[in-house]
This record gives C-alpha cells, sequence and structure tokens, in this order.
C-alpha cells in the first residue's frame, strides 16, 4: 500500500491545479503564478544537472529555451491557427489537442540539438571557458532569432493564443496548464532516474575529477554530450510551455541573460545537486517574486539583498546537495518504497 | 572601402576596444588572485561614471572660477578613489565571508551576480530611468587629417588605455606586490604559507579593478556623452568575454581580447555599407562577433594567451 503514496500524492496536487483553475477558484493571476511555478522548476531541476550535479557553469540556459519556444510556436501556428505569415491553419482546430505535446517534444528535440553547440567544446574546455561558450551561444541564439524576419525579428512571434483559444474552444479545460504539470513531473522523473543510472553517476564523478573518472573506465564524452542534451531539451520544453502563456507572445529580448541569471540564482538558492532544493528554491522564488510585486523597482533592490544575506547563512544552498528524504528520514518512511526503509529500519 | 574611412573605423575601434580592455583588466585581475568571476564588475564602471557625474556636476554648480583641468582632475581622481571603496567594501561584506566559509566557487559567481543587480536597481530606483547627459570636462575639438576627422576625446581614450595597460604590466613584472599577485594567481596553497598577505593583496586587486573600471566610465561619459543605469550590464558581459578570448588572468590577454571584439563589431557594422556586402546589416554584429569568438576557444580552449596547465592525477 505504502508504494501508492507518492503517486497519489502527486495526484492530489494536479487535482487541485487543475480542478482548482478549471472551477475558477483559482483566478487568473492565480493561474499564471501556478504556470510560472512550473515552468520554473523544469527550468531550475534541468539546469541542476548541469551547474549542480557536473559541478560546470552554464549561464546559457534562455538560449535553448528560446529554441524551444520558438520551434514550437511555429509549429502550433503553422497548424492550428490562421496567421499572416503561415496562412490559414492546416489541421481543424481538433487536431491541436493531441498533437500540442508532439510540438512540444519537437521544440524540445530541437533545442537538445542546439545544445550540442555547448556540448562539443566542452569535451576540451572546463569551467569559466565552459561559462563563455554558455554565454556566448545565449548572445548567438539570440541574435539569430532576431535575424530571422520571417518569425518577427526583433518584434516577435504572435498567434499562440489562437491555438490555446482553439484548443479551448474544443475542450474548456486548462490545457497549459495540464502540461505545464505533467511537463513538470516528467522533467523530475528524467533527472532522477539520470541521475541514479550508471551514466548519470559518471556525471558526478566527472564534476569530483575528471581524470580520475576517465581512468575509471567512465565515458566522460558520452556522459558530457547526454547531460548537455537532456538538459538543453528540457529547457526548450519549458520554452514551449512558456510561449503558449496568457501573452501568447514571445520575442528574443525575453530570453536574455537575465533570464538565464533569474535560472542560476534559482539552482544555487536550492543547493548544487538537490533535485527538492531546486523544486522548493523555484516554487519560493516565484512566490517572492510576486509578493514584492507591489514595491515596482525597489523589489530587485531587496531581492539580491536578501539572496546575499541568504548565501551568508547557508553558503551552500537551501538543501546544499542533500535530497528532502535526507534532511526528513520520516518522509522516506512515508512516501519511499519498501527496500528503501528496510534500509533505514536496518541502519 | 577607402582608405579614409577605412582608418576612420580603425579609430573608432580602437577607442570602443579600449572601453573593453580596461573593463576586461579587472576581470582579468580579480580572477587570476581569486578565480572569482566578478560578475559585478560591468556595474562598478558605471558606479564610477555616475560618481564622475556628480563629482563633475558639483565642481560645475559652483561656478566658473575653477579652471576646467583642475575640474577634470578632481573628477577623476575622486571617482577613482570612491569607486575604489565601493569595490573594496563588496569584497569585505560579501565575499570575504563567504570565501572564509569555504562556500563553493560559484555561489561566490552568484553572489557577484546579485550584487551587480543591487547596484543596478538601487540606481534605478534612486537616480530614475532616465538617462543622464555626462558634461563636457575636455573641451572637445575636432580635427581633420586627409579625410579621416577625430576628436581630441578619442585620442586621448586610446593614449590613456595604452599608457594604463603598459603601467599595470610593468607593475606586474617589476615590483614586488605585482610579484605577489602573480605568485598567488600561481599557487594558492603555498604562497600564502611563504609570508604573503593574501588578503591586502586581495584588496589591492579590487582597488586597482575598481578605479580602472572608474577611469573607463568618465572616458565613456566624455566620449558619448550619456550614462544609463544599465550601460555597464551588456558592455561588461562582452569585456568578460574580450578577457577570456585573450586569456584570463593576463594583462596582455584582455588588452588583445578587448580590442579584437571592438574590431569584429565595428567593422562587421561598416561592411554593410560597401556593395557586395548590403545583406549584413548591422544586427548581424553580435551574432558575427559572437560566432569568431565561440570558433577561437573551441580551437585553442585557454585562450589567445593562456597558457595551458597540466593537471596532475
Amino acid at each position: 500500500m505504502r508504494k501508492y503514496y507518492l503517486p497519489l500524492a502527486v495526484l492530489f496536487l494536479f487535482v487541485v491545479a487543475i480542478g482548482g483553475s478549471w472551477l475558477r477558484i483559482f483566478n487568473d493571476y492565480w493561474q499564471l503564478v501556478l504556470l510560472f511555478m512550473g515552468i520554473n522548476i523544469i527550468l531550475t531541476v534541468s539546469l541542476n544537472l548541469i551547474n549542480g550535479y557536473m559541478g560546470e557553469f552554464s549561464c546559457g540556459h534562455a538560449g535553448f529555451m528560446a529554441v524551444g519556444a520558438y520551434v514550437t510556436s511555429i509549429l502550433t501556428v503553422w497548424l492550428f491557427a490562421d496567421d499572416k505569415v503561415f496562412g490559414p491553419p492546416v489541421l481543424p482546430a481538433g487536431w491541436a489537442i493531441p498533437l500540442f505535446p508532439v510540438a512540444l517534444v519537437i521544440g524540445a528535440i530541437a533545442a537538445s540539438l542546439i545544445g550540442l553547440l555547448v556540448a562539443i567544446p566542452s569535451f576540451r574546455t572546463r569551467g569559466d571557458y565552459l561559462a563563455i561558450i554558455t554565454l556566448a551561444v545565449n548572445y548567438i541564439i539570440k541574435s539569430g532569432i532576431e535575424n530571422m524576419e520571417v518569425i518577427g525579428g526583433p518584434r516577435g512571434f504572435v498567434g499562440m493564443k489562437r491555438v490555446m483559444n482553439g484548443m479551448g474552444d474544443v475542450f474548456d479545460v486548462p490545457w497549459l496548464l495540464i502540461w505545464t504539470f505533467i511537463g513538470m513531473l516528467v522533467t523530475i522523473l528524467i533527472i532522477r532516474n539520470f541521475t541514479s543510472s550508471t551514466l548519470g553517476k559518471g556525471v558526478e564523478a566527472i564534476r569530483e575529477d575528471e581524470i580520475a573518472a576517465e581512468l575509471m573506465s567512465v565515458n566522460t564524452k558520452r556522459v558530457k554530450v547526454t547531460a548537455f542534451m537532456l538538459s538543453c531539451g528540457l529547457a526548450g520544453l519549458a520554452g514551449g510551455l512558456f510561449a503558449h502563456g496568457p501573452g501568447g507572445y514571445i520575442n528574443p529580448g525575453t530570453f536574455t541573460i537575465l533570464k538565464s541569471t533569474e535560472v542560476m540564482v534559482m539552482v544555487y538558492l536550492g543547493g548544487m545537486g538537490s533535485i527538492s532544493g531546486s523544486i522548493i528554491s523555484a516554487i519560493g522564488f516565484t512566490l517572492l517574486l510576486e509578493l514584492l510585486r507591489p514595491l515596482g523597482v525597489f523589489k530587485w533592490v531587496l531581492i539580491p539583498l536578501l539572496l546575499v544575506v541568504m548565501m551568508l547563512r547557508r553558503p551552500s544552498g537551501i538543501m546544499g546537495s542533500k535530497e528532502l528524504g535526507d534532511v526528513f528520514p520520516r518522509l522516506r518512511k512515508i512516501f519511499g518504497s519498501e527496500e528503501e526503509s528496510y534500509v533505514l529500519a536496518s541502519d | 572601402m577607402a582608405l579614409a574611412t577605412f582608418l576612420q573605423h580603425v579609430l573608432n575601434a580602437l577607442q570602443w576596444g579600449s572601453f573593453y580592455a580596461l573593463i576586461a583588466l579587472g576581470y582579468t585581475m580579480v580572477y587570476g588572485v581569486l578565480l572569482l568571476i566578478n560578475f559585478a564588475h560591468g556595474d562598478i564602471f558605471m558606479v564610477g561614471a555616475y560618481v564622475g557625474f556628480f563629482i563633475a556636476a558639483f565642481l560645475l554648480g559652483l561656478g566658473t572660477g575653477i579652471p576646467a583641468w583642475i575640474i577634470l582632475a578632481v573628477t577623476i581622481v575622486g571617482s577613482m578613489a570612491l569607486t575604489a571603496g565601493v569595490g573594496v567594501t563588496i569584497e569585505r561584506v560579501a565575499y570575504r565571508p563567504l570565501r572564509e566559509r569555504g562556500a563553493h566557487r560559484l555561489y561566490l559567481v552568484i553572489t557577484a551576480l546579485m550584487i551587480g543587480l543591487f547596484l543596478e536597481y538601487l540606481n534605478l530606483s534612486t537616480l530614475g530611468a532616465a538617462d543622464r547627459g555626462f558634461p563636457e570636462l575636455i573641451p572637445t575639438k575636432i580635427y581633420s587629417v586627409g579625410g579621416v576627422s577625430f576628436t581630441n576625446v578619442k585620442l586621448i581614450v586610446i593614449g590613456l588605455s595604452i599608457v594604463v595597460m603598459v603601467g599595470l604590466e610593468l607593475f606586474l613584472r617589476r615590483t614586488k606586490w605585482g610579484m605577489a599577485m602573480r605568485a598567488i594567481s600561481y599557487d594558492k596553497i603555498a604562497v600564502p604559507l611563504m609570508g604573503v598577505p593574501v588578503n591586502a593583496i586581495i584588496t589591492v586587486t579590487f582597488i586597482i579593478g575598481s578605479s580602472l573600471a572608474a577611469l573607463a566610465g568618465i572616458m565613456y561619459g566624455s566620449a558619448y556623452h550619456v550614462i544609463s543605469f544599465d550601460m555597464g550590464i551588456i558592455i561588461g558581459w562582452k569585456a568578460f568575454i574580450a578577457a577570456v578570448v585573450g586569456g584570463i588572468g593576463e594583462v596582455r590577454g584582455a588588452m588583445v581580447g578587448g580590442f579584437l571584439l571592438a574590431f569584429i563589431e565595428i567593422f562587421v557594422v561598416a561592411l554593410g555599407s560597401v556593395p557586395g556586402f548590403e545583406w549584413l546589416s548591422s544586427t548581424y554584429r553580435d551574432l558575427v562577433s559572437f560566432t569568431v569568438l565561440l570558433v577561437i576557444l573551441t580551437i585553442k580552449p585557454t585562450g589567445i594567451f593562456g597558457v595551458a596547465r597540466r593537471q596532475k592525477v
């Protein structure tokens, strides 16, 4: 019976978030906050694979998000919406419901292919030189999009709202929130399972000592390519979801270094190499941003100060490299599998 | 492209590169000693420009009795001193406690990013979003030689940055403090044991880096006459990239990287007006320059002047 507790808890959260939005218990504003929370969790957990588990310093996550956002939106707008550039919809609106996740996945795959741009130089470079490469890639992606007039260039790309409205007309449920929730779950599962797999243990081995890892028969190139493509692809997924948000509008100016910085802050605030830390800090940071909204510009004076003080108090983030189950063993007793609690009891 | 136009662009690139190089120096020096990417440095440049602006505005407001060169000198010295104070304060309040607690290096980098954001938005929220016109501290004269026109400010900026680079290189090679800095960047464990006061060296590094950023800020204000709260963001990130491409931790690297980046940027824009290259609009600037830098780093991963250190197993 115990092994159903965790899925049941997740199901409960799903019902509360989606049901609440559907019955309009959460108004538009809180739905937006929920959406941002989900997207931030995807971004933070995926970046944690590179910056936390692998110990690299990637500061171009927003670039990969941009690739996913543009590829997904171009696909959905071309297929399901009446658009100036792409003409009338190719498929009826009803098809959008099953094909929307397909578009998301294609966007994620595109982002992960662009992630190769970072993964291949990382064979020879490490640390701060790799940081620069990711930074340069972020600039290149943004500048590349700005120079593509077909998709709006610097003015941005619109039309996703019509896609979402079309889906809503067929079946009136909060589609975007549903897919964000599923995307978030998939991300957490992928990263959790990857980091506990043989290949994923190689990621941590690279962080500790790359040469020793290589000597211990870790195929460092394969590990790096997999980790980068996975992380960048999930960023692309987050981008695809972000693009279909209430504004229904994206422009290259959204995906700057500042956006990347925001994600990095959430990763380090949560703790390097802790998935539950990333989730907690993504939720907390999103809420903090909303709570301080009345302060206007002063928000951005206060938040950095708060974060600096927090860093000084807890120099390794909220969770360090621990998971929630390590800090509160009780949780593991309730939610963990039978074997795990058996190991715990025999300690 | 006619020769005169070409020379004109070269001069512009040299001026633009001087700013990159002066800011890149601050990154490179702090990195050499602390292995810390001080992302707040671009905003220190902004602080320097604003401090200079207020000192100059105050002095100009006092009346007309003060000779122009005294105002210029006081502005430069005052701004360099105060900005150095800001840099050292940041180091003492935010970086040193973290370092002493043995936090992971990347937490320091994030702290630096936060300090940068704090400085930007403190400026935005207290002084407002409007750009400010920087007073003309050096009366501008325009010369024209063989179709190439340039201002005295441009020559001063280029000359000053070269003098600073040469001076800094001499300081690092010929003085005891410079030797201590190089020693610390070479070995972080043995050198402090030899009696080299690490914290004092770090303070000196921040003083030099921040005051050079302030100098660059005043020069920027004098050359372009406009300063804003976000002037340090893009230029700071790009200067950091320039420092890395040149080989981070090397003064020559900062200079070469800064000028290289500026040359690529200026000439991508300039080429757009040459027949046959009309497709190359100025919006391709970042795309081309960063692609070139990416290629350089892929071929030579430690930067142009960087020396690959052998890793011990």
